[in-house]
Formats: structure tokens, sequence, C-alpha cells
């Protein structure tokens, strides 16, 4: 029987709305969902993979329990009744003995995560981290501390923007198709691109203005630009007036970094920084220095975040058309979330995070995401306490975490660790036990809800029965829920039941979803009145002087820590994505591995003449943490204090045949750095050696 | 040549290869073959700005197919009514010839079957009423495909746009 079925994509995290074509049971075809703008039936070269992932023989196919030393690979097939049961009971031991709190949950937040957050809750554990918090966990800290708002309850206005100022953010090859096409739309409309990159990608390439700025200056470049904006009157005095709390302070503290000064520290030239601020305010408020998608690089990261959001304040560009903006849900127009598991009541937990967010060695981090870099220490070192268990849900520690080398040596210290996954992951090779869900085609989901300029809610449809043995992940942990005696907390029997609570009291359906795949609380955008904007910080305005830092004792306005040459022979590490695949996880899926199998190291041509390097030759990359090899691509089109490598390369897991031992992963060289203060990994902070071999 | 035009709209494009797999994935091809390619020149820094071109090859369907002369079972043919070049699989021999011939690289070879692969525009699906899957999903809409004096039209509304100068002008 064919059938349409509208759902979402799950190649990589965006979630983009699709329309799924099933012909006698199989995935016959996937495309866009066409009734949504900006994605218009388009669909990216991950989510084009979606048959690819389905039909590889290579992912997981049915749970699996470890017979040999940890990663050995040695397995043996078990039924979902028996790995359920092996779980529960290790669990249960462990709880018994440490309590609720020595186990761990780590995952790609999800739309069910609402479901592993209650696992843990209920089972009196604080320990559940997310993968943003690896990615932007200081973007997040960097938004609050301006706005009083999380960086997931912003959004950019690309489509009306008429200049938009990118740092590092390869925003046409790190993809989403939707932001994709309405900055496309944009340009196209006469938008402006200027784009700030050691490295030169397909984005540079599509850019109005390029600079190859040294690696690591992005702050001192944007102290500059508030520096003449400032001291040429080019804000939006009327807003800046009204909403800015410490504009007196901020002007003091750019004093003295003229763009002079900043040519020096960042190689872009006095000029040229000086005519881009004169261009840029002309089309003030519908500019957009973008805050980041990922946003660490560096161990003062919420600096650099916080100094692109004040260059929105300056220009006005908040809550403004072009600009950015805050996400509006379903209350604004008098309708109703979906409910969320995590509603529930839960027993009082009464240990800090193994990561002590929220406590005062480390208070300004969202608890909510957690900081997962700190993990390995937090089992190393037993502190706070012993760790024994841990849930990895694809999230994967050894290639996500920097420092692979270190984050084996504590996962050596478990008792248990579970992975749940679709594909071999390196943590699901490590593990003792394998639970493999079903793919985004085989499931059902919880409801996305979708705050924007627009409130909807969207739905994941299962288009396809499991090809394998497989369940949805909000069934596994409900099932080894139910052997721990907190099965009360998961009122579904079926993802669809899941599904139904929570969209009871919304008004909505299931039945609803089907004619488009999403459904909208109203019909038009709202943008909130500029002169009553509902500012969630104790002032009410828009903190440079932030008194969420201030009061734990950071500062606003830090000075400004130059950065060093390399030494002599030394290279700052940068990585990036590309558009063939999404972080750790594609590598393997047979269609994108056929594109880019393996990575490279870029360097600069003069340095590698002076290193005796050649292009394609095998080089050996070491830092304090580790080393590898990999294939060297000699190229003008990046900085010469810095070499880049794409992330997600080195696989270990020999059952993903394709993938494993090609390319060099960047995590095994990276060192493991924390900023302090947001809370992001410090990913270009590492500095390593080239030599041929 | 066939009616059709296959426009690549190249500022638009990104080179992300969505085409090339929606393609493979339409007509569930193996490892290898591909019928279209994005081919990547550059980066190159021009005027100090980079740039890079993202060439798209597709087969390009010529009036007078090297590779439909050249086949020897006449598998390689030219549709009549609207001129797109195709393979019948069922007389393909994997004698190779229409790879010889064809000076663009267009035919391309399945090692599972032991024949000729090519762009056939989706005439399956052409005939629905439907674009090829290519341009159907492209990432950026920088594919399309239709009449020719469609896709023109893109270019010159932009070109126009660029040299009207109303702020400027004097008239």
């Amino acid at each position: 029987m064919d059938k349409d079925v509208y759902s979402l994509c799950f190649m990589c995290s965006v979630r983009c709305p699709i329309k799924v074509k099933v012909k006698d049971g199989h995935v016959d075809w996937i495309e866009g969902n066409q009734h949504v703008a900006g994605i218009d039936g388009s669909l990216c070269p991950r989510g084009s993979a979606g048959k690819s992932l389905l039909y590889d023989d290579q992912r997981l196919q049915s749970p699996l329990i470890r017979v040999g030393e940890r990663g050995s690979g040695n397995w043996r097939k078990a039924s979902w009744d028996e790995a359920i049961d092996y779980v529960a009971t290790q669990l249960k031991e462990i709880i018994d003995k440490n309590g609720g709190h020595s186990v761990a949950l780590c995952e790609r937040a999800q739309l069910s995560t609402h479901v592993s957050k209650t696992f843990l809750k209920a089972l009196k554990s604080p320990n559940h981290f997310t993968h943003d918090a690896l990615c932007k966990g200081s973007v997040n800290t960097a938004c609050r501390s301006l706005f009083g708002y999380t960086d997931g309850q912003m959004g950019i206005n690309y489509g009306n923007t008429k200049h938009i100022v990118l740092y590092g953010r390869n925003l046409f090859e790190s993809l989403a198709v939707k932001e994709v096409n309405t900055l496309m739309d944009a340009m196209e409309k006469g938008a402006k691109l200027t784009y700030i990159d050691p490295r030169v990608n397909v984005t540079a390439s599509k850019a109005h203005r390029y600079w190859m700025i040294r690696p690591g200056t992005d702050l001192a470049l944007n102290y500059a630009l508030m520096h003449v904006i400032l001291k040429e009157r080019l804000y939006d005095a009327e807003f800046v007036s009204k909403w800015v709390h410490g504009l007196n302070e901020l002007q003091d503290f750019v004093e003295t970094y003229t763009p002079e000064w900043a040519e020096a520290e960042t190689g872009i030239p006095a000029e040229e920084i000086i005519s881009f601020v004169r261009e840029i305010s002309q089309v003030k408020p519908a500019v957009i220095f973008h805050y980041g998608y990922r946003g660490a690089n560096l161990t003062n990261e919420i600096y650099m975040r916080r100094s692109t959001l004040i260059l929105n304040s300056l220009m006005g560009s908040v809550e403004a058309k072009g600009g950015i903006f805050f996400k509006k849900g379903p209350g604004e127009v008098g309708g109703k979330a979906a409910r969320k598991l995590v509603s529930q009541d839960f027993p009082k937990i009464d240990v800090p995070r193994f990561d002590k967010v929220g406590t005062k060695d480390f208070p300004l981090p969202d608890p909510s995401h957690g900081v997962g870099q700190i993990l390995p220490y937090a089992i190393l070192n037993e502190d706070p306490y012993p760790l024994k268990a841990l849930i990895a849900y694809r999230l994967d520690p050894l290639m996500s975490i920097a420092d692979t080398n270190q984050t084996k040596r504590a996962l050596e210290k478990l008792d248990l660790i579970v992975a749940i996954d679709i594909n071999y992951s390196d943590i699901a090779w490590y593990s003792d036990v394998i639970l493999p869900e079903s793919t985004y085609l085989e499931r059902t989901d919880s409801i996305q809800q979708m705050n924007g300029l627009k409130p909807q809610m969207f739905l994941r449809t299962k288009a396809v029965e499991p090809r394998y043995d497989t369940l949805d992940g909000a069934i596994i942990l409900k099932k080894i829920g139910e052997k721990l005696g907190i099965g009360d907390y998961f009122p579904y029997e079926t993802m669809e039941d899941l599904v139904d609570w929570q969209l009871e009291g919304t008004g909505f359906t299931r039945e609803d979803f089907e004619k488009k795949g999403f459904v909208a609380y109203g019909p038009d955008q709202i943008f909130w009145d500029r002169d009553k904007l509902p500012f969630k910080t104790p002032s009410g305005k828009i903190e440079f002087k932030s008194s969420l830092l201030e009061d734990v004792g950071f500062e606003s306005f830090p000075k400004y820590e130059p950065i060093p040459l390399p030494e002599n022979g030394k290279f700052r590490l940068v990585v990036g994505r590309s558009a063939i695949h999404t972080h750790i996880s594609t590598q393997n899926v047979p269609y994108l591995n056929e594109l880019e199998s393996e990575n490279t190291l870029w360097i600069n041509t003069a340095k590698a003449d002076e290193l005796g390097i050649k292009n394609n030759d095998v080089v050996e990359v070491a830092s304090s943490v580790g080393k590898g090899q990999i294939k060297a691509f000699v190229t003008d089109l990046i900085h010469p204090e810095a070499v880049y490598m794409l992330h997600g390369y080195g696989h270990e897991a020999t059952r993903a045949k394709r993938s494993f031992n090609k390319g060099l992963s960047d995590a095994v060289l990276q060192e493991n750095l924390t900023d302090r203060v947001g809370g992001s990994p410090a990913f270009h902070a590492t500095f390593v050696t080239v030599k041929p071999l | 040549m066939s009616k059709y035009y296959l426009f690549q709209d190249i500022k638009k494009c990104i080179g992300c290869h969505a085409c090339e797999i929606q393609c493979k994935s339409n007509k569930n091809l193996p490892i290898g073959p591909k019928l279209c390619q994005i081919i990547q020149v550059g980066p190159k820094f021009i005027n100090g700005l980079p740039k890079m071109s993202f060439i798209f090859m597709p087969c390009f369907h010529c009036e007078n197919p090297w590779c439909v002369s050249a086949c020897p079972t006449g598998a390689m043919q030219k549709r009549s009514k609207d001129g797109i070049v195709f393979v019948d699989k069922d007389l393909c021999v994997g004698c190779k010839t229409c790879v010889s011939a064809c000076p663009w690289g267009a035919p391309q070879w399945n090692q599972d079957t032991g024949k000729v692969e090519k762009c056939d525009y989706c005439m399956d699906r052409i005939d629905q009423g439907l674009d090829p899957a290519c341009v159907t999903t492209c990432t950026t809409g920088c594919l399309q495909f239709g009449n020719v004096e469609e896709t023109t039209q893109i270019r010159r509304e932009r070109h126009a746009s660029a040299v009207a100068s109303l702020e400027k002008s004097s008239f």
C-alpha cells in the first residue's frame, strides 16, 4: 500500500520537516515538507541519505551484550527481555549500593529528552547532560547574562536582514535548510554578508567581505567595532538609551581598543574595520552579528559571545525585523504547549550535579544541559562523588568530549556503560550493553514544540515498521524503568499513547498533523512592541553590565588578553563541519561515506614548505594529550597560525566498516579545557605539532 | 537536444551534493555510479575575495548523442517525443562503448549489475508531471527544470535589479 507520511528528519539535530513516500512498506522517496516556508520541498545532503541509513545493513540490528574485554568487539545477541533485564539488574545493584546519583545519562538533546530526564529524576539522579553544553554552553550563558533568555529562546530573522556578520558560522556548509534559504533570499534582495574565519570555505566564497582573521582574535575585532560605533555615535541611540544598562561602562572599557590596536592583534586593517562599521550601521536595525551556533572555541568564550550580542544591541537589532528576536510560545496567542513528562512530581534530589553546575564552584552554566566535558574529571577524581554507570544515548563521550585518552581512562572506572544508538558508534563499541534504537523513519516521537515568530507544533510519525529488532528510545527507557520500580512515571504503552498524552488540553489531536505535518497556534508572525520588551534580567534591561556575572564575582568587561603567537613549530588546531556529515554520527552511512570518507589536515602552504610537507602526504599531528596520522591538505586558504580538520573521523568500531580507522579524530588531540564562566569547552585552545612521516 | 533545460543557478549553489545523493537514492544505486555530479573548482582569490564554482554535471542529452551511435545493441536510445537520452538496461550488455564515446563522462558504470547507468532526467517522474529527483529536493532550489524561456528570465531579472540604481538615478 502506498502512503505519504509527514514527519521530521533526524539525520542531524535540526529536524527539518519532511514528507516520506512509502510504497509496499518501504521508503521510496523522501522530500522536504513543501508546506513549510524556507523548506519548500528541499532536503540537504544528509536528509537525502535517509534511505541509505535506513537500508544500511551495517547499523545495529539487535540488542547486544558484551562478552569480551571492553572495546574488544566481542558481542552476543540478546533478546530485548534479556538485555533490559541485564541492564536493570546491574543498575539496581549500583543504585542500592551508591545511590541513584551514581548514574549519569548523556544524550544529544532530542524530542524525547523529557523522557530521559524523567528516567533520571525518578532515580534521584541530577546527572543528565546534553550535547548542547559541549557545543554552545557559553552562548547560552551569554544570552542569559544580557537578556535573561537562553540562546534556545532566541532566533535570527535571516529573511529580512540587510547585513549579516558571521564569525566562523559556516552557514552554507554546516547547514540547516531553512536558514540557508531564508538568508539566500535576503541576499537576492541585496543583503550583504561579511564572513570572518581563519579558513576559506563555501560561506567565505559567497561573502561580500571576507576577513582571514588571526585565529582566536574575534573578540579583539569586536571590541574595536564597539570602539568605532561608540566614538562615531553610530548606534541606535533611541533603543540603546531606553534598553541598555551599562553603556558608559562599555564606553570606558573599549576606549583603548582602537582599530589600530585591533589591526595588530587580528591582522585586519584598521581602515577596513572603520569602513565596515560605517557601512553596516547605515542599515541598522536590520543587521545581524551572528552569536554562533557552535560557540566553544576558547576559555573566555562567553565574552566573545557577549560581544556579538552587545553589537546587536548597539545596532538596535534586538527584536527587530532582520535582526535577532525572542521566540514566542503558544501562550502569546492564548494556546497551550504540549505536556512533557518532566512536569510530574519527583522525589527531591539533595546532591549536586556531577559537574557542580548551579553550585558556587560553577554557578552560571545552564543546569538543564549541564557541562558534559567535566564528566571524565568527575569520574576519575570521584568528585563530588563516585559515578558508577553511564547511559550514552546517541551522544558519544569518546568523540565529543576533548581528550579521548583521558575519557577512556575515566570510562574504565565505571561499572556499567549502556549505549542507546542506531549505529556502531565508538561509545556503543566501548559499552557493556547496546540497546539499538529505531531510526527516525521507523518511529513516532514526542511532539516538537516549535517556538518562534509563529508558534507551532510538529510531529515525527513512523513511516515504516522497524527493519531490524530495534525499539524507540522512549520505550527502551520505560522498559528499564519498569524493572526498577519507576514505571508509573511513564504513562504510555506506545509512542502514539505518549503523543496523545502530550496533546491533552492543547486543543489539537494527532490527526491534525496528518494534513501538513504540523499545526500552528496562529496565522501571524509575532514581534513584541519595542517600547515594552520583557527582558528577564534583574534590571529589566539589556545588561552590558551584567548582574548575572557580577553577583558571583565575574567581571562584565574583563581586560582583553592578547592571543600570543603559537610557539615555534606549533599550530592552533581549529575544527569544523561540512555539508555531508553530522558531527560523528553519519560517517558510515553509505552515500555520505562515498562522498566524504576521510578528513584531512589543512595547513598553510608556506608553513608546509618549511616543514617539508607536500599535499596528500601523511603527517603525524601531536598535542600534549594525543597524536595520530592524517593526510595533509596544503593550501593558501588557511591562516598560517592554524591547522584545520573536519570533526567526526577516526572511528574505532570495526563493525562500522566504511568509517573504521578512516582519518583522525580531533578529540584525540584536543585538551579538555573549559570556559569556567560560560560552560563551553574550548575546542580551539590546543596547539599541535605537525611532522612529515 | 532534448526539449528540456536543466538550469543551475550558480549564484545560489552551495556545492552541498544533495543533488547527487537524491539522484542515487531515487534510483537505488550502489556505491560508484554518479548520474549527476557537482565538481568544485577553486576556491581562488578574485579581487581579494575567495570565489569557488560548483559545476553541475548531469547528462546533457545531446542532439546527436555519440553514446547512442556507438552503442552496438541499441540499449542507448534517444526518446523521440522529447529527446531524452536513456539506456534500456535489458538491452545493455556492459560493453562500455558508450562510456568511451561520451566526451562528458555521463554514462556511469554499475559494478553490481555490470551495466551502464545514465541520467535520464528521471523520465518516469517527468511523465508523472514531476521534476527530476535532483531538482525536486535541491537544498537551495538552485536547480530548475523546465523550458528554456523560464530559466533565462531568472538571469535577466537579476541583472536588471543589479544594474538599476533607483537611489542614485537622475531620471
